[in-house]
């Protein structure tokens, strides 16, 4: 599919980014001229991921999130979000509405509500080596 | 995110202001918390007002006070939801447990 737009960044796995990412993804989206509604469903979708990437992959350690957004033809999306932590042993299993490795107030509802808001996702995970999540949505031409 | 909060004789409100993450619910549900045990409500209420972007962290905070009015046999209301927040609320299905108010 033909990319007519790239925009890469890269960034601690600190909190406190995960709001400047979503707004970051938002931003560089904003140029398709997207609804209201579709700016959320971005926003709450990239917000999940780079959460995971801080609570999840990094969470003994500090590492780096890579985000990559591209603008195909068609005014399709396509967001992804890299993380070089933990990885998740049974992707099945971790995108089952509720379910969680961590305690506290997680919902174990990340993935439901990423798969909820975009058109697709896919994820592929090594043990040991990271998690790459990759979203698409379709916006609807205006 | 800030959190100013209100009570009245069995009834705590609490307004929500910002930005709900994983970064920011953790000072907001201290506060909440801090109040509900000095009070011991019937009633919580959440208010989602001024509240601009919310993602499944955001669910955890409602769930987790949620069984904390459970624990008091209390009820929780959350209030005026923007379309946004109304989305991710029923895809968690809050809004069977709790009660939507507007
Ligand atoms: N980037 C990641 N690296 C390692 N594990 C992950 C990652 N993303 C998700 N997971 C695993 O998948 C589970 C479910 O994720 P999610 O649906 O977002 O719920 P929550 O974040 O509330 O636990 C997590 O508890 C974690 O075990
Ligand atoms: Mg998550």
């Amino acid at each position: 599919m033909k990319i007519l737009n790239q925009f890469k960044m890269e960034l601690l796995a600190r909190s406190s980014n995960e709001s400047f990412s979503r707004v970051a993804v938002a931003a560089f989206v904003s140029q398709l001229d997207p609804t209201i509604e579709e700016i959320s469903d971005i926003k709450t979708a990239v917000s999940e991921a780079v959460t995971n990437c801080i609570v999840h992959a990094y969470k003994e350690q500090l590492g780096y999130i890579y985000i990559t957004v591209r603008i195909l033809q068609g005014n399709k999306v396509s967001i992804k979000i890299k993380d070089k932590g933990c990885g998740i042993a049974d992707i099945k299993q971790a995108m089952e509405p509720l379910f969680t490795t961590a305690g506290g107030e997680r919902a174990g509802l990340g993935f439901a509500v990423m798969q909820s808001f975009m058109d697709k996702i896919y994820v592929k995970s090594q043990v040991g080596k990271g998690t790459t999540v990759i979203f698409h949505k379709q916006l609807k031409s205006r | 995110m800030q959190c100013r909060i209100e009570s009245s004789g069995n009834i705590i409100t609490a307004y929500l202001d910002g930005e709900i993450d994983h970064h920011t619910a953790k000072d907001v549900r201290e506060k909440i918390d801090a109040q509900i045990m000095a009070q011991s409500p019937e009633l919580l209420v959440l208010d989602f007002r001024d509240v601009t972007f919310m993602d499944s962290s955001g669910i955890g905070l409602v769930m987790g006070r949620y069984k904390q009015m459970q624990l008091l046999s209390g009820q929780l209301h959350i209030s005026n939801l923007s379309p946004h927040i109304k989305k991710v609320m029923q895809l968690a299905g809050m809004d069977r447990l709790a009660t939507i108010k507007n």
